[in-house]
């Protein structure tokens, strides 16, 4: 668990956070630029000197009621920021052996791991201005890893990387996600990474905390300012149930139901998250007939927000007409126009049929 | 060249290899602090170091000679002390020419320090470095052109000084008697071929000192600019 309380006064507003954070997962930080989020991680690092207290797992890093406050160099935290940041006088492997060195904590991961995990092998004579954005990036973030830290803390990591790069970089994060038991706080600006990388979802908004709590439920609310942007849609946690060869088609499972998609790389009983849109989410009262849409769910209206032309739906996922689903059900979002709500008067906890256009792998 | 010709030539080299030396030690923690700090006093400390520049050094001269003299605080305490006097010794020689190439030494670290980006700092911090092994590992090995560019202006300044060592040091052989005292001694002796000796070397050895420094920051601009991705 990461307890942080916060405050510290800005010229533009005052942070002001309190958060708790899982010991395990990565946890986003999520807000428009100039909202706090970079300062917040600064102060977990001890860069930025903000009032409060920071403990993470039991170990209070800072306590200003008890005068406590450990430098950035005595915090085990590994640090990684959008330029890499790497010393430029030094190689690759030095760059590496550089934090490692001074770690008490290196054993806790093997550094053959950490050069495998981010695919850095064949770079270890290279001095950083030789290197791609993508493989710095990547060292910095190995360079971090080296020293076996208790923490991860990542400052809009993809953010300098063109589209290219950042899909180069993707995978890796993922897999440092799954491979490794290290809780990983990441600040961004982009809902897509966010959606991608995150388990645990903070949204600032001008130094205060604006909603906490797992992704899936966060995304899955009308009421956020999340759900007013375009790209306002749920994830949901499945499984690779079948592929249909013939017509490059994979199903996923989910508790409930499942969806078509194209074709995936992904084998079959592979866990993965798939996205959904608001935009791309319609309903009817029937179970649409001849219709050229493959995935068809049938839903019960859980709540609805609308304002002047549009209205976003949450909708449950309840194949078995389940009276009250938990909280774990798969939820989606539905974007309609306010016309339609109200040609069709549509009223929380009647049951619909969600039609769904497009389903995103992440 | 003449056996006190050569006298003042190793006489020379001596003191700007000591005033190097000196300058290096003291100028590097005075150029990070002025390129770190945001303290008010940093404009007033800035334009301290740079006041050689812009005073004719005979006015430095004559407030160094008042200040190290039997009746100034610092002679004072330098007898007090048991050291002697400082005027027209060696010794005095050294710390004149020290205050003088300070801001030849202190300008160069100074902007080779502030252009260490801060995050490079802060990199090593969270990779568990504490400060002064940071200044170490990081700053020092960053800002190297800078080291090298400031011992170089530093050991020619000092070569090439004239108006402050005739006020502090005079014109003693072996003590205090530098090749730029020494050529003037020559003309006026009006003689000019042992002079055209002392000066033509001197110019050479300009000429050389700043080829080679514009060669080298030439190469480092070009470097600079291969390294940009």
């Amino acid at each position: 668990m990461i307890e942080a309380t916060l405050r510290l006064p800005r010229r533009d507003f005052a942070l002001d956070v309190a958060l708790r954070l899982p010991a395990s997962g990565v946890s986003v930080l999520f807000g428009p630029s100039g909202c706090g989020k970079t300062t917040v991680l600064r102060a977990l690092a001890g860069l930025e000197r903000a009032a409060g207290r920071v403990v993470v797992d039991g170990e209070v890093w800072q306590d200003d009621a008890r005068g406590v406050f450990l430098p950035p160099h005595r915090r085990p935290l590994g640090y990684v920021i959008q330029e890499a940041a790497l010393f430029p006088h030094l190689d690759v492997a030095a760059n590496l052996a550089y934090g490692r060195r001074r770690s008490a904590d290196r054993d806790r991961i093997a550094l053959d791991d950490v050069v495998d995990l981010l695919g850095i092998g064949p770079l270890m004579a290279r001095r950083p201005a030789t290197l791609s954005g993508g493989e710095r990036q990547r060292v910095a973030i190995a360079r971090a890893l080296a020293t076996g830290p208790r923490l991860l803390l990542m400052d809009e990591p993809l953010a300098a990387l063109d589209a290219v790069r950042k899909a180069e970089i993707l995978p890796y994060l993922e897999r440092l996600h799954r491979a490794l038991a290290l809780p990983v706080v990441l600040v961004t600006h982009a809902l897509d990474e966010a959606a991608r990388l995150a388990d645990h979802l903070v949204l600032l908004q001008a130094g205060r905390v604006q909603a906490a709590g797992p992704l899936a439920e966060l995304l899955a609310q009308p009421d956020l300012p999340l759900s007013r942007l375009d790209e306002a849609g749920v994830v949901i946690e499945a499984e690779v149930a079948e592929h249909d060869a013939a017509y490059g088609l994979t199903r996923i499972g989910f508790a409930g139901g499942g969806l078509w998609l194209g074709q995936a790389g992904a084998a079959v009983g592979e866990r993965v998250r798939a996205r959904v849109l608001a935009r791309d989410v319609s309903v009817a009262r029937q179970a649409p007939v001849d219709s050229s849409v493959l995935n068809v769910l049938p839903v019960r209206l859980e709540a609805l927000h609308s304002d002047r032309s549009t209205a976003l739906l949450r909708l449950v996922v309840a194949d078995t007409g389940v009276a009250a689903p938990d909280a774990g059900a798969v939820r989606l979002l539905a974007r309609i126009t306010r016309r339609s709500l109200e040609t069709l008067a549509l009223q929380p906890g009647e049951p619909l049929f969600a039609q769904i256009k497009g389903v995103a792998l992440m | 060249m003449n056996a006190a010709d050569w006298t003042a030539v190793r006489l020379t080299a001596q003191l700007a290899g000591l005033s190097t030396v000196l300058l290096l030690l003291l100028g590097t923690p005075l150029a990070w602090w002025l390129a770190r700090t945001r303290s008010a006093v940093k404009p007033l400390a800035a334009s301290l170091v740079a006041m050689p520049l812009v005073l004719p050094p005979s006015v430095l001269g004559f407030y160094l000679l008042l200040l190290m003299g039997p009746q100034g605080p610092v002679g004072q305490a330098t007898q007090a002390l048991g050291l002697g006097r400082l005027p027209f010794s060696f010794a005095g020689l050294v710390v004149a020419s020290v205050l003088y190439s300070m801001p030849f030494v202190v300008q160069p670290l100074q902007q080779a320090f502030e252009a260490i980006p801060e995050r490079a700092l802060e990199a090593a911090a969270t990779l568990r470095a504490g400060p002064l092994d940071r200044f170490l590992t990081v700053a020092l090995p960053l800002a190297r052109p800078g080291f090298l560019t400031a011992a170089v202006l530093g050991f020619a300044h000092t070569v090439g000084e004239f108006g402050v060592v005739l006020m502090i040091g005079g014109n003693i052989p072996g003590e205090t008697r530098v090749l730029s005292v020494a050529v003037y001694e020559h003309v006026e002796a009006t003689d000019f071929a042992s002079a055209h000796r002392l000066a033509a070397g001197m110019v050479g050895f300009a000429l050389l000192v700043l080829v080679a420094l514009y060669a080298l920051n030439r190469r480092r601009g070009a470097n600079a600019l291969a390294a940009t991705p």
